[in-house]
């Protein structure tokens, strides 16, 4: 038996339709731009199909991008494990092991999820000159461990916190030391914590424009230098569909990584959230 | 196989706040199973705690086998615990749960798989090695956390409320369980509870805790019949002990307590008099089970007439409440002699089993002493 269609039923379906064209249209725009032709570009609207699907679009924009992508690549991939890892440990040791002045120290580091970038920039960019980091990706990379830790902390702090105390005592009786407690019993727990962490550091730092433009320049900027770059030069004519391209390659793995872990991301983000 | 001895062990969170154990002093033999009991908040679980090393005490020393073991830490000192949320690693499987503990030992894997195949022979487990904690059923899950426990062959076992958390059913059965494991294995144990029940049943040595203070320390015998104060007699045994208020009078060098039920009155004989007893406000204690139906024969101008108000039949006994001096008594009786709600009854008491407690203080009053002559039914006289 199939239930008759109601007009509420109806109402409802158009309005969530409605809603996802408003979100896809730009993608397909973006999509379908990157493949057209110049020449298609100006004759045709926006939406209108591509008379020839044509890769050029593509291959010029990893011309101009493509090393910068790699840089990007070799800043993201350090820090979000680098950060996740302090994570971790700052979260285990003050969800688990309470010392004195340890909800003070919380709270310092919450202070740090609260601070904009824009302020940080000019004792970050004195400290990288100090430490001989200054354009380097090492640099980039260790800002955003710093930067990122706040968060990270917050995640596995609020995470382990709803995890009984009696395990790790349980553990203590057992004989384990600190860190076996961590890497064999807490850690193996962590999954969709984790996932959290990484989609969130990643997202953060691939997508991070301001630190990329004020502490890399020349061949060490991350990919949003380089696409604000490349959309903003002023010469010769708007190449719409390498445009397009670049900005697709630039948020791409982004992309990509919220749809491999995307589930343990409301998972991970609802544990930490009931309790602690 | 050891002894445990607390000697005078205090433990305070922080100076101003009060003492969470105040001169704590239980001495048990080697293999004999010890329980703490009392309410929420009394310091059962923090000693034990401290007893595990998961806590430091304030002052005091902790003895295994005449050891002071108070300096050590948790691994050291040769004890398993059983927690009340079984705190079983989850993303292990039993096996890996059971095995945990010995390979934190650096025991050679041989005697590891031996040690586990024994505990899951022990406790029934076997075929559910394989599995995760979150595949098995509480009852299981707390069978797994024993086991854990037993795999180590510790000095002592702890149990920390350990069947708290499953159905009434299952937590009789897993009572038994315990108790048969315990014959068998004769390991000394330290038993946390606040069900008077499991203590009761379970224990060779109970501590019955109020904030912080042993009230008594005794066999569950001791307890039972010859409690130290008000707080223990009421805190063991169900249906609770009746504490009947009144004030104690003198005639001919015997002390009276005098009994009214509305319908009738009676003196109480409770002995020769001591000095200082007379007038005293004190109560009366006498458990549901020593309240006896007067028959044709014991029945005399003695016995006290009271109109029975409600009756709770709960299949074994029928529990029958009357009053006495403006207080609801429990009676304990067969459920066929078990009168009509609005019959009036004549009840005997056990002077023998009756016990007195300052009204103020709660103390027990003329302790160990019997309390009537011979023994013998206390003569009450009808008001």
């Amino acid at each position: 038996m199939t239930k008759p269609v109601s007009l509420s039923r109806v109402a409802i379906y158009a309005t969530l339709l409605a809603a996802c064209a408003v979100y896809l249209i730009p993608l397909v725009i973006m999509l379908l731009t990157s493949f057209k032709s110049p020449e298609d570009i100006r004759t045709g609207n926006l939406l209108s199909w591509p008379e020839v699907f044509t890769a050029i679009g593509w291959l010029k924009a990893w011309d101009g991008v493509g090393g910068y992508f790699w840089n990007s690549v070799k800043i993201t991939i350090p820090a979000v494990l680098i950060s996740t890892v302090i994570g971790a440990l700052n979260g285990y040791v003050l969800a688990m092991w309470r010392f004195r002045g340890s909800q003070l120290f919380f709270g310092l580091l919450l202070f740090g999820c609260f601070l904009p970038f824009q302020v940080v920039l000019l004792p970050a960019s004195f400290t990288i000159g100090q430490l001989g980091l200054a354009n380097t990706t090492s640099g980039l990379v260790l800002i955003h461990v710093v930067y990122g830790m706040a968060f990270t902390t917050l995640f596995f702090r609020n995470y382990y916190v709803s995890i009984p105390d009696a395990l790790v005592r349980a553990a203590r009786l057992d004989g384990a030391g600190f860190f076996t407690i961590f890497g064999r019993i807490l850690l193996p727990m962590s999954t969709p914590i984790i996932m959290v962490c990484l989609i969130w550091q990643f997202t953060q730092i691939w997508n991070d424009f301001l630190f990329g433009v004020v502490f890399a320049s020349g061949d060490t900027q991350p990919i949003t230098v380089a696409l604000n770059n490349l959309v903003n030069t002023s010469t010769g004519a708007k190449e719409y569909n390498v445009d397009m391209a670049a900005a697709m390659i630039a948020g791409l793995p982004t992309l990509v990584v919220y749809v491999l872990a995307g589930k343990y991301f409301l998972r991970g983000l609802t544990a930490g959230a009931v309790k602690g | 196989m050891a002894t445990l001895e607390l000697r005078n062990v205090n433990k305070s969170y922080g100076s101003g706040l009060a003492d969470t154990l105040k001169n704590i002093e239980i001495s048990i033999d080697s293999g004999e199973f010890l329980i703490l009991v009392g309410p929420s908040g009394c310091g059962k679980s923090t000693l034990m705690n401290c007893i595990a090393g998961l806590e430091d005490i304030s002052g005091g020393a902790i003895l295994v086998d005449d050891q002071d073991i108070s300096g050590m830490s948790p691994k050291d000192r040769d004890i398993a615990m059983v927690f009340q949320s079984y705190a079983l690693y989850p993303t292990m499987t039993v096996h890996g749960n059971i095995a945990f503990g010995l390979k934190m030992r650096k025991m050679a894997p041989a005697a590891i798989e031996e040690e586990v195949a024994r505990v899951a022979k022990l406790l029934q487990i076997e075929h559910l090695l394989g599995r995760k904690p979150g595949q098995l059923s509480g009852g299981q899950q707390q069978r797994v956390a024993m086991g854990r426990a037993l795999a180590r062959r510790p000095k002592i076992y702890l149990f920390d409320e350990p069947l708290s958390n499953l159905d009434a059913k299952l937590r009789v059965e897993m009572r038994t369980e315990i108790k048969l494991m315990h014959q068998r294995l004769k390991t000394t144990t330290v038993y946390v509870t606040h069900d008077q029940i499991e203590a009761m049943t379970l224990g060779d040595k109970v501590a019955v805790m109020k904030d912080g203070i042993i009230q008594q320390f005794g066999t569950p015998k001791q307890i039972y019949n010859d409690p130290a104060n008000l707080f223990v007699a009421s805190f063991i045994g169900s249906p609770p002990m009746n504490f009947i208020p009144l004030r104690l009078q003198r005639r001919d060098g015997q002390l009276l307590a005098l009994l009214d039920s509305g319908q009738a009155r009676c003196e109480l004989p409770l002995g020769a008099m001591e000095a200082g007893f007379e007038d005293r406000e004190v109560i009366l204690g006498i458990r549901p089970e020593q309240i006896l139906l007067a028959t044709d024969e014991s029945r005399n101008q003695s016995s006290i007439r009271a109109e029975v108000e409600v009756i709770e039949p709960t299949g074994p006994d029928t529990l029958v409440f009357v009053e006495l001096n403006q207080t609801k008594v429990c009676c304990r009786m067969a459920p066929d002699d078990a009168p009509q709600v609005g019959q009036t009854l004549e009840l005997q008491f056990d002077p023998s089993k009756v016990l007195l407690f300052d009204a103020k203080s709660g103390e027990r009053l003329l302790p160990g002493k019997p309390l009537a002559s011979g023994g013998k039914v206390a003569q009450f006289k009808a008001g």
